[in-house]
């Protein structure tokens, strides 16, 4: 197992489909069509800030649902027996294994006007809902998608803590509310930490949720509309991509400083 | 009183979950075809349509050669990758870890126009089933390495070398001590792979030119409006899904028993 030759097929693989793929997107962000260098693109970055700020807003409050949805129920989970557990991680998952389409598609029906949500309501009296291409639509749309992230990892990092410690703490005098901040907590932000990245990196650049359930465009839609809409636009869609990019490489590199660099698990 | 509150905090969690499912399964069996939410009788004609629906039946084999090929090719992929990065000097693994992780952390939409870019540059305008496969042989080899170093970490390379001195030449050790000790990881990142491959809508639609896997083909259709097949497919999903992972459950659960039994003895 000495020899390093197996990793050769590897990275040229890396560097054909990984490395230089983002070059390209690099050299069209600072092109114009003839390909010549310019800083001409530039210009498409504050024509969108609005939408940037949009899409960073979904993210952000989405994201914060996430988690405080998330931690309670890995808490329940990690506390269960252990038959239980596992059966309680099948039935989060189980959602996610339908298609990502379908999964939007329900939410359609759901929330459109005189659709189900509607039907319901109208039973007690009470007028259609005015949720239907909102933000509120999307960050529900969001939340229902990526809900399953942010629980798998915490759940992971909450069961590892070991009873004993937790007995120590009582022992020494925490309540349980003590041990929940002084102990649970601080011992799961790997988890944590994964779980947010895990929620925002697909929220912010999400697509086709806010178009259907929001109505409207966010980053993902306007990049979108730029390769393959009407708007044809490739040196314009570059620079949003790249600028999307580095916004979300920023956000990782800060969450990362809360974490000690232990690797909690990938699902 | 705690175990009540945590009782109605997970039955509020899982109303969440599953109340999209159950509604859209429950009108998947209404016969009204135009207001699929107003439901008028019980039918299964939907259900039967599902497998009439050539342009449906075509996506979904699409979505299940990709995501077989896929996740076999970066199987090969990832042990390869995941061993030459077990055998780097720490600085060197990192740096060459974080690049292969990209496609993780990357935003979808930037991995998905990154990789067109290339292949309009490479293959020109000719998008469909191979570049398909390429992307997401792109994306799952991540989920591979990442499952095999762990399970190499905890391997003891005295094996290796002890079937090097038996007589054994490299890549008859890797087959018989190696593989066997890391099979578990990648055979857990090949069903990781498989359901992302399965999942993806993002990068297919930006890597498949005409080329229809089961999300392109749905979201196409969603344009024109929710039509009453897409409730049957995720009824029929549904089963298939829990079908599966109830078999997987048993089957943990007979291993765990069979450990049990052995620490017995």
């Amino acid at each position: 197992m000495k020899s390093k030759k197996l990793l050769f097929p590897y990275t040229v693989w890396m560097a054909i489909f990984v490395v230089i793929p983002l070059f390209m997107v690099l050299y069209y962000a600072f092109t114009d069509k003839s390909g010549a260098f310019t800083l001409e693109n530039l210009q498409y970055i504050p024509k969108h800030l609005p939408i940037y700020w949009d899409s960073l807003k979904v993210a952000l409050i989405s994201t914060a649902i996430c988690l405080i949805l998330a931690y309670p129920l890995a808490l329940i989970m990690a506390n269960m027996k252990a038959s239980m557990q596992r059966m309680m991680n099948m039935l989060i998952m189980l959602p996610m294994w339908m298609n990502f389409i379908l999964r939007i598609c329900a939410w359609v029906i759901i929330l459109r006007p005189n659709g189900i949500l509607d039907s319901i309501l109208g039973v007690f009296g009470f007028g259609p809902n005015t949720i239907y291409h909102t933000t509120t639509a999307i960050v529900i749309g969001v939340v229902y998608n990526y809900l399953p992230f942010m629980v798998l990892p915490i759940y992971t990092s909450v069961s590892k803590i070991s009873r004993s410690v937790i007995e120590a703490g009582e022992d020494l005098g925490c309540n349980s509310f003590n041990v929940l901040r002084r102990i649970i907590l601080p011992m799961s932000i790997p988890g944590i930490v994964t779980g947010i990245t895990m929620v925002f990196v697909p929220a912010a650049s999400t697509f086709v949720i806010s178009l259907r359930l929001g109505g409207y465009s966010l980053i993902g839609d306007t990049i979108d509309q730029y390769y393959k809409g009407g708007s044809f636009n490739m040196q314009a869609g570059s620079m949003l991509s790249l600028v999307l990019m580095v916004i979300i490489l920023i956000s990782m590199a800060i969450m990362n400083r809360f974490d000690n660099g232990e690797d909690a698990g990938i699902v | 009183m705690k175990k009540t509150v945590s009782g109605v905090y997970l039955a509020l969690i899982f109303f969440f979950l599953y109340a999209p499912i159950v509604l859209m399964i429950f009108f998947s069996f209404n016969s009204n075809a135009t207001q699929i939410t107003n439901f008028e009788s019980f039918t299964l004609k939907h259900y039967i349509d599902i497998f009439k629906n050539e342009n449906l039946m075509n996506a979904l084999s699409n979505t299940l050669i990709i995501a077989f090929l896929s996740s076999f090719f970066s199987a090969i992929l990832g042990t390869c990758g995941a061993i030459g990065i077990f055998n780097l000097r720490k600085k060197a693994r990192t740096a060459v870890l974080n690049v292969s992780n990209l496609p993780i952390i990357n935003p979808e939409i930037v991995t998905g126009i990154s990789l067109m870019l290339i292949f309009i540059l490479i293959f020109g305008k000719n998008l469909g089933f191979f570049t398909v496969l390429i992307a997401h042989i792109v994306f799952n080899t991540p989920y591979i390495v990442l499952n095999i170093l762990p399970r190499l970490r905890r391997m003891d390379m005295n094996m290796y070398e002890a079937a090097m001195d038996l007589g054994c030449r490299p890549f008859q050790a890797f087959f018989k001590v190696v593989l066997p000790e890391i099979f578990p990881g990648v055979f857990a990142g090949m069903l990781i792979a498989f359901t992302y491959s399965v999942d993806d809508f993002v990068i297919t639609y930006f890597t498949g030119g005409s080329f229809q896997t089961l999300s392109i083909f749905i979201n196409n259709s969603l344009k024109k409006g929710v039509k009453p097949w897409m409730l049957s497919l995720s009824g029929l999903l549904f089963l298939i899904i829990l079908f599966v992972l109830i078999l997987m459950n048993i089957r943990e659960v007979i291993e765990e028993k069979r450990e049990k039994n052995k620490v017995k003895i």
